[in-house]
């Protein structure tokens, strides 16, 4: 293959030139292409835009295939206790210092969209529902994983309970940490997705999303919220924090 | 260009003076190959960088991607491109009888004298028509190699839906050591590759030219 000449300092040039339009997203600020496919392919850095378009694009596709692929009967594999990765690692968009405190006794889980059963759930009553625990693998979008043990009820019981529209496309979460991400119904109703409460046995520790994480084995980490405040049921697509800056929406493991 | 057309006028026909070597299809293949390929590993090196397995990383300027983020998205649009290419490529070798002509027989006594005569740096190559058993062996090595990369990082990215090949990898952690591997023996196939090229560069005109 030719190598075309350019001049390096141009396509920087170029770069600042194009990054500060108010336009462009924070996900296109970062640079999908920046460097590697000029480098690449010896484009300009005005062809980055169309570039982005297409592997976004791209990545809509695979959320289709995703969502083909997922089979709603297979289960991720679950672990010994013995084979819990201690300490579990704390991961968020912030660092510790940032992990919200939430006060049990204000605290209401608001529920809205398609379902029939609007009412705000309080830790109590969510407490009340019949619990289960399961011993599973969290991967994250970086690549490392973790075995960790999470206790709750069965999402797909808490949205019968409020009579949700189980043929809606998506269910939407908010989160006390201004957090924000959306999922599949067909990965909603999966047997392994819990709205859990606790880790390892003890009420789920701040730092793992107390008063609760929506935890789905069946999806990367990034994808299970924690701190959750509210929760919809939709057939709008509500995107979700790192899914609006271009991490793929389903993914899905 | 469409496949149909490559038929026509480059597979089979036989010029008087130069026969093609390499057909239409199989030098589009090893071009489309290459950029997949080289997507693949620079995204995948800025994949490896948000959460290394070994104790380094690769220089953020040598990969693709800007970002984790922009890199899951080349990652995962450049597989689509190895995947059709690559089957295109194993479907039409063995549609063509190419495999079997060209890659086979192996046979351990061949391989070991034309590796000693490699080592010697005496290793005939007169007809490029014809792989020696280094070759073969090489070929058959990069083929097997990448085929491991698309199944490892099957695993990498759904292990949950295919239990049987994570089983296969030994579980998840494994199969993210498997598919680095994999992409490192890639990389030494490409080294030799390349260098053999250089060696014989009329090789490199007949995979333009296919003569």
């Amino acid at each position: 293959m030719k190598k075309p000449e350019f001049d390096k300092s141009i396509l920087i040039q170029e770069a600042l030139r194009e990054l500060p339009s108010p336009a462009r997203r924070l996900f296109m600020k970062r640079g999908v292409t920046l460097g590697g496919l000029s480098l690449l392919s010896g484009c300009t850095v005005t062809d980055e835009a169309s570039a982005e378009r297409m592997l976004m694009k791209i990545s809509r596709l695979n959320d289709d295939f995703q969502a083909w692929l997922f089979d709603p009967n297979k289960l991720a594999p679950t672990y010994p206790e013995s084979m819990i990765t201690r300490p579990f690692p704390f991961n968020a968009y912030y660092e510790r210092g940032k992990i919200p405190e939430i006060d049990s006794d204000d605290y209401l889980l608001e529920v809205s969209g398609l379902v029939a059963d609007k009412h705000s759930w309080s830790l109590d009553e969510l407490y009340r529902l019949p619990q289960t625990s399961q011993v599973t693998r969290h991967i994250c979008v970086e690549g490392w994983s973790a075995i960790g043990k999470w206790g709750g009820v069965t999402f797909a019981t808490f949205l019968k309970r409020i009579g949700a529209d189980l043929s809606a496309k998506y269910v939407g979460f908010k989160c006390a940490d201004d957090y924000y991400t959306s999922i599949d119904m067909p990965t909603a109703l999966h047997a392994q997705t819990l709205l859990t409460f606790s880790y390892d046995g003890k009420i789920l520790p701040p730092e793992y999303g107390y008063p609760m994480k929506l935890r789905m084995p069946t999806k990367l980490g990034f994808k299970n919220p924690k701190h959750i405040v509210a929760m919809f049921v939709t057939n709008t697509y509500p995107g979700g924090y790192w899914e609006d800056k271009g991490y793929n929406w389903f993914s899905g493991v | 260009m469409n496949y149909g057309s490559i038929n026509n006028n480059g597979f089979k026909t036989v010029n008087q003076n130069l026969k093609i070597i390499h057909p239409l299809w199989l030098r589009l293949g090893h071009w489309i190959n290459l950029v997949a390929l080289v997507i693949m590993v620079l995204s995948g090196w800025r994949i490896y960088n948000a959460s290394p397995i070994l104790a380094f990383r690769f220089p953020d300027m040598a990969t693709l991607g800007g970002w984790l983020g922009g890199a899951l998205l080349w990652h995962f649009a450049a597989m689509w491109l190895v995947l059709c290419n690559g089957l295109m490529y194993l479907l039409l070798n063995i549609a063509t009888g190419r495999f079997r002509k060209k890659l086979f027989p192996l046979r351990l006594r061949d391989l070991l004298r034309d590796f000693a005569a490699a080592l010697k740096g005496r290793l005939a190559h007169d007809t490029l028509a014809e792989y020696n058993a280094v070759q073969k062996l090489a070929y058959l090595f990069v083929i097997a190699d990448i085929i491991l990369l698309v199944l490892s990082g099957l695993v990498v990215w759904k292990p949950v839906q295919f239990p049987l090949l994570r089983e296969l990898m030994g579980d998840y952690d494994n199969a993210r050591m498997i598919h680095f591997l994999a992409m490192a023996a890639l990389l030494a196939f490409v080294a030799i590759h390349v260098a053999m090229v250089a060696l014989v560069p009329r090789t490199l005109i007949m995979m333009i030219r296919g003569r």
